[in-house]
């Protein structure tokens, strides 16, 4: 686990975000995973769905998600999905 | 042993499901494709769809790493599949419609080029009468999506040459696909055992005997389906479903595979699975 430990901005901006995606696969899954849990291996999400999760976080969050990073161990967990975001907003943002 | 992708020139003919993933799949490997439709709208969204499932594919870690994507041009012009090498027919699963696009592709391709008909049950003997030589002609039953689905059904009539047999393999064997040889037989092997599957499915669904989750639930926690009959119904499309289970019938004469009433009335109100948005399940509003 790397998710942020500090309180404070980043802490709150992954709650907001993996909040914004439990919402999602709620509304498209009717499943309320953990957040460490593995969407695949647990059946929530098929491989077709992992292409939705991936358009929607780029249209929620306004990031590009190409090259190393359009693997599926990046959508695997919400977690890894909050990760994600996190990591490509702060790299837009400087 | 596999010959080089940029020996292969494919063309596809029809940008529907299966002729967008076809595409994907040929690009995605380093083979030019000429994709033809007859509407320039339907082409705007296969070419958005390749680049949409090109992503997916790369997500999925189903496309090799090291080449390049291979070049797609759209087409209104079947004249366009000329100088293919190869031309994959991927057009509506209508024995007219199929007959029509044969006979024209047959007429502008050189001789010696492989025809591939992508197709989920019409008989390859029957429609070898419908191009210009018959041992041109052999069947493919690629599943959806094509490019996560590593296995092809190929099928040889009973005219198909060696050399076309041949062609075909190396072009599967370039796009990474393993392929199953069968003979020539309506549904072939696939088609035939699983549709009149999916049509009772659909019909347990109308008696009430269980809902549609349930009855893949079934399937999948019980015996071993990896997506349950009806999700796979969705994803195949339930139009092309419909069509492919009265070809059946009408070749066999098995009451199994008639079209039962629920999935007749799904296709007559438009809800056409996954590509509709609406099957046997509701989906998003995002195609994939």
């Amino acid at each position: 686990m790397t998710l942020p430990q500090t309180p404070g901005r980043a802490s709150a901006e992954a709650d907001e975000i993996r909040g914004t995606v439990l919402q999602f696969l709620k509304e498209k899954t009717l499943a309320t995973p953990a957040t460490d849990q593995d969407l695949f291996a647990s059946g929530v999400v098929s491989s077709m769905f992992a292409m939705e999760m991936v358009v929607f976080l780029e249209q929620s969050y306004r990031v590009t998600i190409v090259g190393g990073d359009l693997k599926i161990d990046n959508f695997r967990t919400v977690d890894a999905m909050t990760q994600l975001v996190l990591r490509l907003r702060d790299a837009s943002d400087t | 042993m596999a010959a080089d992708q940029t020996d292969h020139r494919l063309a596809i003919l029809g940008g529907g499901v299966m002729g967008t993933g076809i595409a994907t799949l040929a690009v995605g490997h380093g083979i030019p494709v000429v994709l033809v439709d007859v509407s320039e709208e339907v082409l705007h969204r296969t070419r958005a769809n390749v680049a949409l499932q090109l992503r997916h594919a790369a997500l999925m870690g189903a496309l090799p790493a090291d080449r390049p994507s291979g070049e797609l041009i759209t087409s209104t012009s079947v004249q366009d599949a000329g100088d293919a090498t190869a031309v994959i027919e991927a057009v509506t699963e209508s024995p007219e419609l199929k007959a029509k696009v044969l006979a024209e592709v047959s007429a502008a391709v050189q001789p010696g080029t492989a025809i591939i008909s992508n197709t989920s049950g019409i008989p390859i003997d029957e429609m070898a009468a419908w191009v210009t030589r018959g041992d041109e002609l052999i069947g493919t039953h690629f599943m959806n999506p094509p490019y996560l689905i590593k296995m092809v059904e190929v099928i040889r009539g009973s005219r198909t040459g060696d050399r076309v047999m041949a062609a075909v393999t190396g072009l599967l064997g370039s796009l990474g696909r393993r392929a199953i040889v069968v003979r020539d037989s309506p549904g072939f092997v696939t088609s035939r055992l699983l549709h009149p599957m999916i049509n009772r499915a659909a019909q347990v669904v109308a008696d009430g005997t269980a809902t549609v989750e349930d009855v893949d639930a079934l399937m999948e926690g019980c015996l071993g389906h990896p997506t349950g009959p009806l999700r796979t119904a969705d994803l195949i499309g339930l139009d092309n479903l419909a069509d492919s289970l009265q070809v059946l019938y009408e070749r066999t004469g098995d009451e199994s595979c008639r079209p039962c009433d629920l999935l007749v009335a799904k296709v007559r109100e438009g809800s056409l699975g996954r590509k509709s948005g609406r099957g046997f399940y509701s989906y998003g509003k995002t195609p994939s």
